[in-house]
């Protein structure tokens, strides 16, 4: 309080102190604030410039929602006014451009626009400099207003660039003219495209050449000031030659320019100049001119003693990088990676194996590469890396041996990283039997090895290498007996893991009862996994964090890591689909492999195959029931869900979106991140149509997508439901429809089950809706006048006969929203009957195959009541024309009235 | 510019000044997290680093240390040399300044650099304009200082600024 009367005081310390005081301590939710803002009114209004300045300060410093509301609307007058002092316009266009970052849609430039673009003319160079940082911003928003500034923004620039350095007075900072400006001035022409007009391009053009040429003249002072600021200008000036990419000519100078300073002493430039050339590489005109500074950023890369520098490096090598000169950049940053900082290393390895994969010319080059990686930065290389190379190496049969010797050669190293077994039991698993010729790679041989890492490694690889073994009893029969003793043996068949001794008590099983052809089916060879973006470099993206990467990217990285764990998808229930499955993989398709065929199907239960994948959303199937002999020997189709399948219980908003439909055919019945349902439907007589629509919002496919719908026993009476069957595959994006049937045989109260199940990167997703089926569905609207109505309602006067409810509307009465609910709800809505004009009746047929129920309905709101909670009173008496129990009539009544209460609600 | 921050070898901050609203919580968390990093750089390695989605420039002035924040597009050079003309007012104002005079009269620091940026962005970059503005503010409060009700009131302000700044400099 004390400092808000130091601001009103004439003295000029105490106001002083007081704006101090205020700009520091005061926060912005201050309930002091307008006492404040009013000390700050008079101080602007004051004519006293210093007094105007402190004032400008201080809403500049603070900077908060209330100030801006306050003085948003004054501070441009001050700004652009003909008699405002220098210093105090300087102090404005800041303050107002800290106003614009605070609340941008408080500050309407409007009609200030172009008398603010002209402050670049203004004869104080101080006033340029103050104003330009808010054109700037201003610019970014809205490039189109202020588009005018463009050519007085070159002319100031071609100015300053052409003046002696004495020219400018106290502007001149180290024999450099208006440094500060001249950055402000090329930054504010990154904001557009290059001038269109000729002359303002070629003076633009002129003054780009004439500070390149001046990086090359000698020096004005030894200081470090003086370089400093006269390359300041010069990385602005490339900055802005990189936004044109248009001058091939200054491109390639620039190029040059920096390559001088990659061998510079200063580290600050060194750093700058790797910097700036990453985004020179991306350029077709200079890509080829940063090429050949290679050398110079290899050596960087080597000897720079500071990390920061030597990341640039890597990130100038992997941007230079291309078909040309990809082995030398991957064997240098594989050489450096043994010694890299830790800090990097991840980053480093996910370079690597993307520039390995994208300019691989033969694949054995790739596997190398790869498998480099592993040996070197084991710890570093993601599961996104390794399942990549296996991806590739099952979708390329020319290097699917080499990679076998290869992984096979590196497996026997004496400490291997645990990856190397993965891709290892994974590689020898699907082609160990190419090198199964070699007596040193012996089938046996193999296997030992593999299984000489076994107990080293963790559960999920050692699941992987199960999955090999049982593999290896398909390829090679000799290995047979010596595996089935490693999987009879306790620490496997009675592992405490549950995973594991499932996968031993199963493929032990399958070993011995299966056939050899049932095997060999079972266990094929892996289908090849279909193309698409290497799931790395979305990775890479989004470690780059969330300032250079879109959210939509992210996401798709998050996604194609989702896909790439989707071990558990069960490509097919039968021999047709497994069939399929091999000609269009699904892109879930089990990257762990060793996927059951589909005699195994009953035997394995989902779970089986999908280590990696969160199991819990399935919840791991006990050992004992997925034993199925039977169904596996007489390879019968597999029992109908294993357990874990069930339906899930309907949603607990279920029935909330029920009721979003008891007067409404048409509309979205269910949405999530995943899926979209939408519904049409039409009713006639006692018979319904309803069209369902699956929209896939991802862009992965859905796999095993199966609907089915179903009765409780009693409904199964009432509704006769029939369901034509979906695809199992919905496309990314695709959306699938699905015509139900329904009939209604006499009158129901419960709703049909709806149950939706598919595989999402491999995760089962199971859920039950109710289906917006209810009775009201089967009304027809009948007429009737006055007198014939309540001769009627007065016959329905039995106790069963009717029904009656009183409640709240929640949202109040409006008579037409009541007057659209009513007649959605399928009855006639009968005007001129009630007496009392504020009640609605309406009368009704509810059509079934066994009866036809006439309906008499009226409501009465009751608006008076009390104020604020507006009651409804509703009676629904219900008729039969043919005979039926009293007690189902009413239960239809009890039934109307409930939807009533919820559509009111 | 989003903030700069001034500390000491031994990491003491001795002056912030932020552009950007924050909590004070996140101001404690981001000092004490560039304060580490900074101080644990070697002399001859580059002034620039990247730090979340933002680029720091420091450079050290004997015992002290000047920060800079700035965003992905500004220039990191020039804003070396705002730190440079920053320390020339100082020292111009002062004197030879050195670490004392920042922390006994730290209210001038401010004043000064509020002259020199405002909201993150250079206003006014010629020494003899940014130092004539101070100097007729203190030209105007040496009249005033003559007069005796106010002393004590500023005296008791300036007390509880600094009690402040150095009590959330922690």
């Amino acid at each position: 309080m004390e400092a808000v009367n130091l601001l009103s005081s004439n003295k000029y310390t105490e106001k002083q102190i007081g704006y101090l005081f205020i700009s520091v301590l005061v926060n912005s939710n201050s309930e002091l604030i307008r006492l404040i803002n009013n000390a700050i009114k008079n101080d602007l209004s004051s004519r006293n410039p210093t007094f105007m300045c402190l004032a400008l300060h201080c809403i500049a410093n603070v900077g908060s929602r209330e100030m801006a509301e306050a003085f948003a609307g004054e501070i441009p007058r001050i700004l652009v006014a003909g008699d405002t002092m220098d210093s105090v316009k300087q102090s404005a266009a800041l303050c107002l451009l800290r106003l614009y970052k605070t609340c941008p849609d408080l500050v309407l430039m409007g009609e200030w626009t172009s008398r603010v673009v002209h402050l670049l003319n203004d004869q104080h160079m101080g006033v340029v400099t103050a104003a330009i940082s808010l054109i700037t911003c201003l610019s970014q928003k809205n490039p189109d207003e202020f588009k005018t500034c463009v050519s007085l923004a070159v002319s100031r620039l071609s100015r300053i660039v052409s003046s002696a350095s004495t020219d400018l007075q106290d502007y001149t900072y180290y024999f450099v003219p208006a440094p500060w400006l001249s950055c402000k001035l090329l930054r504010l022409l990154q904001c557009y495209p290059p001038p269109e007009d000729g002359a303002v391009k070629g003076r633009l053009v002129e003054c780009l050449e004439t500070i390149l040429n001046k990086a090359q003249e000698p020096p004005k002072s030894k200081k470090v000031q003086h370089s400093n600021a006269k390359n300041a200008i010069l990385f602005e000036a490339i900055a802005l030659i990189i936004h044109y990419d248009s001058e091939p000519n200054l491109l390639v100078r620039a190029c040059n320019q920096l390559g001088q300073f990659l061998q510079h002493r200063e580290t600050n430039l060194r750093y700058l100049a790797l910097e700036s050339m990453c985004t020179l590489a991306s350029s077709e005109f200079s890509h080829e001119a940063v090429k050949t500074h290679i050398e110079t950023v290899i050596n960087a890369l080597k000897t720079e003693r500071d990390v920061s520098v030597r990341q640039r490096a890597a990130d100038l090598l992997y941007a230079m990088c291309d078909r040309s000169n990809a082995k030398q950049i991957v064997a240098e940053m594989l050489s450096y990676l043994e010694t890299a900082d830790y800090s990097i290393r991840e980053e480093m390895v996910l370079k690597v194996a993307i520039l390995a994969e994208k300019y691989a010319v033969d694949y054995s080059w790739y596997v190398d590469t790869i498998l480099n990686l592993i040996r070197i930065a084991g710890d570093y290389v993601s599961e996104e890396v390794w399942y990549r190379v296996i991806q590739i190496v099952i979708n390329r049969d020319d290097v699917q041996g080499y990679a076998a010797k290869t992984v096979f050669e590196a497996l026997q190293a004496p400490a291997c990283h645990e990856n190397m077994v993965k891709v290892g039991g994974y590689i020898l698993g699907e082609f160990g039997n190419l090198i199964a010729g070699d007596p040193r790679s012996s089938p046996l041989v193999q296997f030992n090895l593999l299984h000489s890492k076994f107990h080293l490694c963790s559960v999920p690889t050692r699941a992987l290498l199960l999955s090999a073994y049982i593999k290896f009893i398909n390829l090679f029969p000799e290995t047979k007996s010596t595996i089935q003793e490693v999987l009879r043996c306790d620490s496997q068949i009675r592992n405490s893991d549950v995973e594991l001794q499932q996968r031993a008590v199963e493929y032990l099983k399958l070993s011995s009862i299966a056939s050899t052809d049932v095997l060999a089916t079972v266990l094929e060879e892996m289908p090849p996994f279909p193309e698409r973006e290497s799931s790395i470099l979305a990775k890479l993206k989004k470690k780059k964090g969330p300032g250079a990467v879109s959210v939509n990217e992210l996401e798709d990285a998050k996604r194609e890591g989702g896909e790439l764990n989707g071990g558990g998808e069960r490509g097919g229930d039968t021999s047709a689909m497994a069939a399929s499955n091999a000609s269009t993989p699904s892109p879930s398709a089990d990257l762990l492999g060793l996927r059951p065929g589909p005699a195994a199907v009953s035997v394995a239960p989902p779970s089986a195959g999908s280590l990696l994948v969160d199991v819990f959303s399935e919840g791991p199937a006990a050992p004992s029931t997925a034993v199925n002999d039977d169904g596996f020997l007489s390879s019968a189709p597999p029992p109908p869900a294993a357990v874990s399948e069930d339906p899930a219980p309907p949603l607990p908003e279920a029935e909330e979106l029920l009721n979003k439909f008891v007067c409404k055919n048409n509309g979205v019945l269910f949405e999530n991140q995943l899926l979209q349902i939408g519904i049409k439907s039409e009713y006639r007589q006692n018979l319904g149509r309803m069209y369902l629509f699956y929209g896939n919002k991802t862009s992965v496919q859905f796999v095993s997508f199966t609907t089915t719908v179903t009765c409780s026993v009693e409904l199964q009476s009432q509704l006769n439901v029939q369901v034509k069957t979906v695809e199992p595959l919905v496309e990314g994006g695709a959306q699938v429809q699905q015509v139900v049937n329904i009939e209604c045989l006499t009158d129901f109260i419960d709703a049909p089950l709806l149950n939706i199940k598919f595989r999402y990167g491999g995760a089962l997703q199971n859920l039950t809706l109710k289906l917006p089926v209810t009775i009201n569905k089967f009304f027809q609207p009948t007429e009737m006048l006055s007198q014939e109505f309540f001769q009627r309602w007065k016959q329905l006067s039995q106790p069963q006969q009717e029904a009656q409810k009183i409640f709240k509307a929640v949202h109040g009465i409006d008579a037409e929203v009541v007057k659209a609910k009513l007649l959605g709800l399928g009855t006639a809505l009968l005007e001129n009957v009630d007496p009392n004009p504020e009640n609605y009746v309406c009368a009704g047929v509810i059509q079934t195959k066994a009866q036809q129920v006439g309906c008499l309905l009226r409501l009465e709101p009751n608006a008076q009541a009390q104020v604020s909670l507006n009651s409804v009173n509703v009676h629904v008496h219900t008729d039969t024309y043919t005979c039926t129990s009293a007690h189902t009539i009413h239960n239809s009544g009890l039934k109307i009235v409930r939807f009533l209460d919820s559509l009111v609600r | 510019m989003q903030f700069m921050l001034l500390f000491s070898r031994q990491g003491k901050l001795r002056l912030q000044k932020w552009y950007v609203p924050l909590s004070d919580k996140e101001k404690k968390k981001i000092t004490r997290e560039l304060v580490q990093t900074v101080l644990a750089r070697k002399p001859k390695m580059c002034s620039f680093l990247e730090w979340r989605d933002l680029k720091i420039v420091y450079k050290r002035y004997a015992s002290l240390y000047f920060c800079c924040a700035i965003e992905d597009q500004d220039n990191e050079l020039i804003t070396l040399e705002i730190i440079h003309r920053y320390v020339e007012l100082l020292d111009k104002y002062f004197g030879s300044v050195c670490e004392l005079d920042i922390i006994f009269n730290f209210e001038k620091a401010y004043f000064i650099l509020d002259e020199f940026l405002l909201g993150g962005e250079a206003q006014e970059t010629s020494k003899k304009n940014v130092l004539k503005a101070i100097e007729q503010a203190d030209l105007l409060q040496e009249v005033r200082l003559t007069c005796p009700t106010s002393t004590p009131l500023y005296a008791c302000f300036l007390l509880s600024c600094s009690f402040l700044l150095s009590s959330s400099s922690h």
